[in-house]
């Protein structure tokens, strides 16, 4: 946790934003993050991002449910507790597949939300720096960490040439930190201020 | 990807000349402002009917489930009608947001929220009668797995009535963190524009802390593209798996292999239809004509439609069935306790025709399927007809079985099943009013995703590409995806 320089430029059109990200990464400055009030499809591909393997979490946490159930019934029925129902087969593979089906997908949709939320360090109570109140309504805000070498006078003309309706610097933490959106104070942060 | 150009002909999702701010503003004004003498009568008699159903409860765990009229012959009569019809409404909001949102059909974004919400409520509802009717409900834990010391006893995983704990239950998770993924983005729209120090708490809390991030965004993209596809084949599952309760046994009029596709089709009907009973109305008391539209109100008509077409082809199959078979009990059931007007309950029989088959056929017209007062009416028919159905797979299969000894005499409910499904209105509704006061009752972010393309005024400044050559539109670019058109780097 540590509290950094950014420049903020605040677009109010998509259209506009894209060819800035692109302009932005070409001179070399580096993007902290833009942040948008809704998701804006090819902007991960223009900034840059990888692909993310939530996904692959999800199959993970499927197969997982599966295997689960399956070894789970089969051992309760064929082993623990073979009850013998008018003389049918203890592993009754056919009846078993609802359950199967139905833990495979609690399994996969509870672990990719919470794997989600672990990587997106989204929880209740937790607050983090927020660059412009308008971002989660109409504007697109782009973040750019300033380094020993930014010059910011340039950085903030470089942004308002391309199309940046506002711009401004600010110093913030660029992590997270448990709070309430109603007072202003960090309780954690201070302490290692303290310290 | 979606194209930068929608044509005109599609009729656009959200009227009226708006910007992002407007979006908002439209979907955020019901929470920030404070509710209507119409809200607190409606939220009052929601109440007043939860507080029933508690007494009536209460009545029943005093008592035992007999102060409901059921006996031996009877062993499910309204509660277990009951609980077939919830689960069935509660299917239509996770069709709208997964199977929907995999065909991409962008209509969704307008009413996925609210019937997402409706289902969790439904399904609320639902989950009260096989809970209640267990009778001696302290011991409601023995339908779940657990390591114990009597035996050690397991449940039976052979058993479609276990299959359908671990369904519903699964349902209403999955159902519950697809709605709360989506909306996160939304809470934090209303948290970051909050002017009263408690809401900007509250709205805090509940939004996790959410920015807008790009990287969030894509993953939060990829989330609901999985958690659609899961839910897909799970809607599907969840019905069948309730039919399978019927169909696994031996009952005539129950072991049918028909079953499950019928109560697939015959849930999204009644779905659709409760979506329309309350979006109607929604869209009126928080004036969002804008963004819940006609086109929105007519796609929904042409589901019901079709859905009653496809139930009503499962009844005319069944009939055909109990004849086809020459099965006596068989068609003793189909012909005699169903069919016949003037057996003792022929009525609920003909009453589920009229209003599952026959009366949804309004909706091939088009002026009737765009007429509020037709759509209102025919939701709450179809609902009506819905009930009416469950009830006659149920009771009528059982009053005359095998035994003519064991025949019960005619079955109807005491004030307290009723008052048991009373009170799950009054379950249902109480949220449903909490829900369209605190809670956005559209997806914000996802209607400004598709703003620019299926918005009124941004269709109409593209109307000359109309008339623009085909090659000549191809090479211009306007084809073309947002992710070619910036270029990724």
């Amino acid at each position: 946790m540590a509290k950094k320089k950014f420049v903020v430029g605040c677009f109010d059109d998509e259209a506009a934003l894209f060819p800035a990200v692109k302009k932005v990464r070409t001179v070399g400055y580096k993007i902290h993050d833009v942040y948008t009030p809704f998701a804006v499809h090819g902007l991960d591909h223009a900034m840059g991002l990888r692909e993310t393997s939530l996904h692959t979490a999800g199959f993970i946490y499927g197969i997982t449910g599966t295997t689960t159930a399956l070894s789970c019934i089969s051992w309760i029925l064929t082993s623990d507790w073979p009850l013998n129902i008018g003389g049918k087969p203890h592993f009754a593979l056919p009846a078993w597949i609802p359950i199967t089906f139905e833990l495979t997908v609690l399994f996969a949709a509870v672990g990719m939300v919470l794997t989600f939320c672990y990587l997106c360090q989204l929880a209740p109570f937790v607050k983090k720096h927020h660059f412009h109140p308008r971002a989660t309504d109409d504007l697109f805000v782009m973040v750019i960490e300033c380094t020993s070498k930014t010059n910011v006078d340039d950085l903030k003309g470089f942004l308002s040439n391309n199309g940046a309706v506002e711009v401004d610097v600010q110093v913030a933490e660029d992590g997270w930190w448990l709070g309430r959106y109603d007072k202003e104070e960090m309780p954690f942060e201070q302490k290692i201020v303290a310290a | 990807m979606h194209l930068k150009y929608e044509s005109q002909l599609r009729e656009p999702l959200v009227y009226g000349s708006k910007t992002y701010h407007d979006v908002t503003e439209d979907i955020v004004r019901p929470i920030e402002a404070k509710p209507s003498k119409l809200w607190y009568i409606g939220f009052y008699i929601a109440v007043a009917l939860l507080l029933f159903g508690i007494y009536a409860i209460y009545r029943d765990v005093t008592y035992g489930i007999g102060q409901w009229n059921l006996n031996k012959t009877i062993g499910w009569g309204w509660d277990i009608t009951n609980f077939v019809w919830w689960v069935g409404i509660g299917h239509a909001g996770t069709l709208i947001s997964a199977i929907l949102l995999l065909f991409r059909q962008g209509w969704r974004t307008g009413v996925n929220r609210a019937a997402e919400a409706m289902t969790i409520f439904a399904v609320m509802c639902a989950g009260q009668f096989p809970i209640w009717h267990m009778g001696r409900v302290w011991m409601a834990f023995f339908v779940l797995p657990y390591a114990n010391t009597r035996g050690p006893l397991w449940v039976n995983f052979n058993s479609p009535l276990l299959w359908d704990v671990f369904a519903i239950s699964t349902y209403f998770t999955v159902s519950l963190l697809f709605w709360y993924s989506g909306l996160l983005p939304d809470f934090g729209t209303v948290r970051d524009r909050a002017k009263t120090k408690l809401r900007k708490h509250l709205y805090g809390i509940a939004s996790f802390g959410w920015t807008g991030s790009t990287k969030h965004w894509q993953r939060h993209e990829s989330l609901s593209l999985v958690l659609a596809g899961l839910s897909t084949p799970l809607v599907l599952s969840v019905h069948t798996i309730v039919s399978f309760d019927f169909a696994t046994s031996v009952v005539p009029g129950w072991h049918t292999t028909i079953f499950p596709p019928y109560f697939v089709a015959g849930a999204i009907f009644s779905g659709f239809a409760m979506v329309q009973s309350l979006m109607v109305i929604v869209r009126k008391v928080f004036g969002l004509q804008d963004y819940v539209t006609m086109g929105h109100i007519e796609a929904m008509n042409k589901v019901i439609v079709l859905t009653g077409s496809i139930v009503g082809v499962a009844y005319l199959t069944e009939l055909f069935m109990g004849w086809y078979s020459q099965n006596k009990y068989e068609g003793y059931t189909f012909w005699y306790s169903r069919a016949n007007l003037f057996s003792p309950y022929g009525w609920s029989y003909w009453g589920m025709m009229a209003c599952n088959v026959l009366s949804p056929q309004i909706f091939w017209f088009r002026k009737m399927r765009r007429n509020l007062f037709v759509t209102f009416f025919m939701s709450v028919i179809v609902n009506v007809g819905m009930w009416f159905e469950r009830f006659v797979i149920i009771v009528t299969s059982l009053y005359r079985d095998y035994l003519p000894s064991s025949w019960a005499t005619y079955y109807s409910p005491t004030i307290w099943e009723i008052g048991f499904y009373l009170g799950t209105f009054g379950l249902f509704f109480t949220c449903f009013f909490l829900f369209a006061k605190y809670f956005p009752t559209i997806a914000i972010a996802e209607i400004k995703y598709v703003l620019k393309t299926t918005g009124e005024s941004y269709k109409e400044k593209m109307g000359h590409l109309e008339n623009v050559d085909a090659s000549v539109f191809a090479h211009s670019g306007h084809g073309h995806t947002l992710v070619e058109n910036s270029g990724s780097v």
